[in-house]
């Protein structure tokens, strides 16, 4: 049966405007975990000079990856930082010089095999740029002798309203792209690549079916437009046809899932070997009066861009890192960006404030027909108010993935996405 | 902006809300009431506008004296009013309706909870009530485009109609019941918008046509006649009282054509549509338990779970 979803608004306003660097900030605080894993040890000290692309950050565990300076310039100060997990990490802030010196280490990397391959992409930083941030070095760390991979996913589907980057990566970098698709095609011994675009980018579609003419072995697959087409086990079922079990990585299936930004950095980092340093945003939402797509060095503060995109501070009632559906809202405008930041979305107080009340469930069964994975938001519901943890391990609870879907279309307004991620808690 | 908001995802909501998912219902009520007017003349709208009216005050009226917030906004009392006006003779006295109604908004709706606690449908509740205890009243129609009050069997008695009176609904019956196309168009508005889906509608409307042709009845007189479109349009339809699931909705609807079927053929009423959608609504959770959905590649519970629980 095919993926059905829910209709969202669009609102692609910055589908064709073209990234643009924003002015190197006097100062950018680099935080020292970005995305899951382990954190990283800091490799500098107060007052040292670091260049462009130098690592300053990095770890021993497997499930993490090197941090790097985004800029040139001195160590101010060490902080800690309070992370929305409750969690606190470090956070290096660094001065500008200016100069943008590039650091000698970086050398495009000597892959090849896999394990090289692996090693680089560890190397570069890389972190799934879709914004859940999985170490990509982890995903292509597969044994294809014992679980050979046959197609590669590669998702473009950006079913979030609002956002447009991965849009302009293929539109402003799609040799860029389908070099790093035939990369990891080859280091993996892959067969086929799906490039999977929503129909609502048909300028992307159109270049991306031109530039992949003469490869048999790419496809470019048009997907309905409607959400959540873009989670991970989603966009793998509509490409391949595949159900990604419960519990099951995509590997197991003989899928990789890759996000067409990943791809395209991974091109780039091994012709230049210049780490993940950098991060292309969507800013948009009615508080920006000049929405567009911006290049930022990880580490800028969010305030540089709302004066970029002509916002006011004083007129901002939700700030949000991420789109409508799945972004975090920010609570200080001088957080940093991380890499796995794709959008910054500023709205007024018309449009952050729910102004529906919250009335009796009636039973119309629109959550679970919105459902991408058929689970029972409200049956789930009444079991956490019973907090019967039984009945939520029964309802799967573990396979939500917390696409807001049952909250959006819930005529009640009953916040069933956040009763869901608390009940996670009582199943732990 | 002093502070900002933070809340958690999704921070945008669909504009869908029960009140104009109840507005919507009233609309694709209108073409019945409409040709109700027609068919039965002012008597029967007034009828109507008093359930209506009354259904409100009484949802109000519990709401103070229960101390709930004021729900008569979500439009549910006046849905309930119209359906069961729709339900009820074009004669029949006010006060034997506000009995009707007062079973049904007071005791089975707000003594339950309210809007979605209720167990059973309140508008076939009160219908079933004044049916028992007025069977009189209750079995007193009207020819149509004439005020005559005649003892004379509806078509679903008599078996005599023309089929085409009956489409149209130019024959006696309830209120709302007589006039198919009317209720017809109803039925695709509330389709269309996506207000219900189509499937209790057609399980219950085809397992009766189904029934009727195996038991050597004619199943299109059976589908026009009596209450079965109003009952499988509007009242199998509400939300509250019936399945979930698709699968489970399917079931409910053939299990209300079984019922109505047994009671039209064998029982001693000559309708049996609202008692078929009573003893269905009481089953409705077990259906819902019966069929949850299975969710996307999960794993069945291996045994050490099993064991260590």
């Amino acid at each position: 049966m095919p993926f059905w979803g829910i209709k969202l608004d669009h609102h692609k306003t910055t589908a064709d405007s073209q990234t643009v660097p924003i002015p190197l900030p006097k100062t950018v605080k680099i935080l020292m975990s970005q995305h899951m894993g382990a954190p990283c040890d800091l490799l500098v000290n107060v007052g040292d000079e670091v260049k462009v692309g130098q690592k300053i950050g990095d770890s021993a565990a497997f499930m993490s990856t090197p941090i790097h300076s985004s800029v040139s310039g001195t160590v101010k100060t060490v902080e800690d930082y309070l992370l929305a997990s409750g969690k606190v990490c470090k956070a290096v802030v660094i001065e500008t010089d200016g100069n943008q010196t590039v650091c000698e280490t970086v050398q495009p990397p000597q892959v090849s095999d896999l394990a090289s391959f692996v090693k680089a992409v560890k190397e570069s930083g890389c972190c799934g740029l879709g914004g859940a941030g999985f170490p990509t070095h982890i995903k292509l760390n597969v044994d294809i002798k014992d679980k050979p991979i046959d197609s590669l996913v590669i998702n473009a589907a950006e079913c979030e309203p609002y956002i447009t980057s991965d849009c302009r990566e293929l539109i402003e970098r799609p040799d860029d792209v389908i070099d790093g698709v035939e990369k990891v095609m080859k280091y993996l011994e892959i067969e086929n690549a799906y490039i999977c675009i929503e129909k609502n980018k048909p300028q992307a579609i159109k270049i991306m079916k031109q530039k992949t003419a003469d490869k048999k072995n790419i496809t470019v697959v048009s997907l309905r437009s409607s959400y959540p087409q873009g989670a991970e086990k989603v966009v793998a079922y509509s490409a391949t046809g595949r159900i990604i079990g419960e519990g099951e990585l995509p590997s197991a299936k003989g899928i990789i899932v890759l996000n067409v930004s990943t791809a395209g950095f991974i091109s780039r980092y091994l012709k230049t070997g210049m780490p993940l340093v950098e991060k292309r945003l969507t800013l948009d939402g009615d508080a920006f009066r000049t929405p567009c797509n911006v290049m930022v060095p990880v580490g800028t503060a969010v305030s540089e861009l709302v004066t970029f995109a002509d916002g006011a501070q004083s007129g901002i009632a939700k700030l949000l890192a991420g789109g409508p559906m799945m972004g975090m809202c920010l609570y200080d405008f001088s957080a940093p960006i991380t890499k796995t930041n794709n959008a910054i979305l500023a709205f007024t107080e018309k449009l952050a404030k729910n102004k529906e009340p919250k009335t009796a469930c009636i039973h119309c069964g629109r959550c679970v027909a919105a459902c991408p994975m058929k689970l029972m938001p409200t049956e789930l519901e009444k079991a956490y108010e019973a907090k019967d943890a039984d009945m939520l391990r029964k309802l799967k609870l573990n396979l939500c993935m917390n696409c807001g879907s049952c909250t959006y279309v819930c005529p009640a307004k009953h916040n069933l996405a956040e009763v869901n991620q608390l009940a996670k808690a009582l199943i732990r | 902006m002093d502070k900002m908001i933070v809340s958690p995802s999704p921070h945008v909501r669909s504009g869908t809300t029960t009140a104009k998912l109840m507005g919507h219902v009233l609309l694709a009520l209108f073409p019945a009431i409409v040709a109700a007017t027609i068919i039965f003349g002012g008597r029967a709208l007034m009828l109507v506008g008093f359930c209506t009216a009354i259904a409100v005050v009484l949802e109000r009226i519990c709401g103070i004296i229960m101390k709930r917030p004021d729900t008569t906004g979500d439009l549910s009392a006046a849905v309930t009013g119209v359906i069961f006006a729709l339900n009820l003779p074009p004669t029949l006295p006010f006060w034997v309706a506000f009995i009707g109604l007062f079973f049904a908004i007071v005791v089975t709706k707000q003594l339950f909870g309210g809007l979605g606690h209720n167990f059973a449908n309140p508008a076939i509740v009160g219908r079933i009530v004044i049916t028992l205890s007025f069977p009189a009243a209750m079995t007193t129609w009207t020819e149509p485009f004439t005020a005559d009050v005649t003892t004379l069997a509806t078509p679903l008695a008599s078996k005599s109609a023309n089929m085409l009176d009956m489409f149209l609904g130019m024959t006696s019956g309830c209120i709302g019941e007589t006039c198919s196309v009317a209720l017809i168009f109803g039925f695709v508005y509330l389709c269309v918008m996506k207000i219900i889906t189509p499937t209790t509608p057609i399980a219950f409307v085809g397992t009766v046509a189904l029934f009727s042709f195996i038991a050597g009845e004619d199943p299109l007189y059976q589908v026009l006649s009596g209450g079965l479109l109003l009952g499988a349009i509007f009242m199998a339809t509400d939300y509250v009282t019936t399945p979930v699931t698709q699968l489970g909705k399917f079931i409910f609807g053939i299990g209300c054509g079984i019922i109505t079927c047994v009671i039209r053929f064998y029982g001693s009423y000559p309708e049996g549509v609202s008692f078929s959608i009573l003893l269905m609504n009481i089953v409705s959770p077990y259906i819902d338990m019966l069929c949850k959905t299975r969710p996307v590649g999960a794993k069945k519970p291996s045994k050490k779970v099993k064991e260590a629980n």
